[in-house]
């Protein structure tokens, strides 16, 4: 971290529908009052919101990190839930463990990972059974 | 097509309307809240009969131009107290999400 950003760290609990989504609400209105262009936005705000209800799903909760720099932003999300066996296989389109109930809320499509990568112009995962999972995204600005 | 000229043609009841005037861009229809953020479009008008306090932060987030519950769908009092506090337009109607889109098919502009 230099100078030139401004870092904002979020604890995002795990299980909790009525907050979640609050880290990626804030974020989104930081950018719109540094007046980031709206469509930019929209992509930060849909691939953080995927990451953030992963951890609230998948890993019983995390820490995300977020810097903003003049051109970019740089979002780290990490949990120490029970990591993913197959991340090739995680990422591809339709694969989901969400369990029955939490399907009946809406997720559970297969569709945040690659909606994650779709959105992002840079994007890596690192995860580990029984230790965590770590997501990197970077998004520029245009 | 504005927020109010959706709420209309739908025979809407009004569960919050933050701002009527809204210039709506197309329609999507989908329950699945994943579909719904790798594929609306901003500003669109969501037909969906998801109903949990989810559906706002994806509304709030994918930029929605207004969600519509349909099948006469009624939202849980945790979404109703936050599409209000976030700001959110969102309808209700007895329509299913195909009649609700046919009737408004070709009318965004
Ligand atoms: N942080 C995480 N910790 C543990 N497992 C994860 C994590 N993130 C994703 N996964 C695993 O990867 C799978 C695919 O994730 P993805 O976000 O693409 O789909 P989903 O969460 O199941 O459904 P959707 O995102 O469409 O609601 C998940 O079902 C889960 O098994
Ligand atoms: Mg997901």
């Amino acid at each position: 971290m230099s100078a030139d950003c401004l870092r904002q760290e979020y604890v995002v609990s795990g299980n909790n529908f009525a907050s979640a989504g609050s880290a990626s609400e804030e974020v989104k209105s930081t950018l719109k009052k540094l007046g980031v262009s709206s469509a930019d936005i929209r992509r930060v705000a849909i691939a953080m919101y995927e990451g953030e209800i992963n951890m609230v799903i998948h890993a019983g909760g995390g820490v995300a990190t977020v810097d903003i720099y003049l051109d970019r932003i740089e979002i780290v999300l990490a949990d120490k839930g029970k990591g993913i066996e197959n991340v090739e296989l995680a990422m591809t389109p339709g694969w989901s463990t969400a369990p029955e109930d939490i399907r009946a809320l809406g997720f559970g499509a297969g569709m945040g990972l690659p909606n994650m990568k779709k959105y992002t112009d840079k994007f890596e995962i690192e995860s580990e059974v029984g230790v965590g999972t770590t997501v990197k995204m970077t998004i520029y600005f245009h | 097509m504005t927020v109010n000229n959706l709420a209309d043609l739908l025979n809407a009841k009004i569960v919050n309307l933050a701002d009527g005037e809204r210039e709506l861009s197309t329609g999507y229809c989908g329950d699945f809240l994943s579909f719904v953020m790798g594929k609306a479009p901003a500003d669109c008008a969501w037909f969906t009969v998801m109903s949990n306090v989810n559906v706002c932060a994806v509304a709030t987030l994918a930029d929605c131009g207004a969600v519509v519950l349909c099948e006469g769908v009624t939202p849980d009092d945790a979404l109703v107290e936050k599409v209000r506090l976030q700001d959110v337009n969102m309808l209700m109607t007895d329509y299913d999400a195909y009649t609700a889109a046919t009737l408004t098919a070709g009318r965004f502009k």
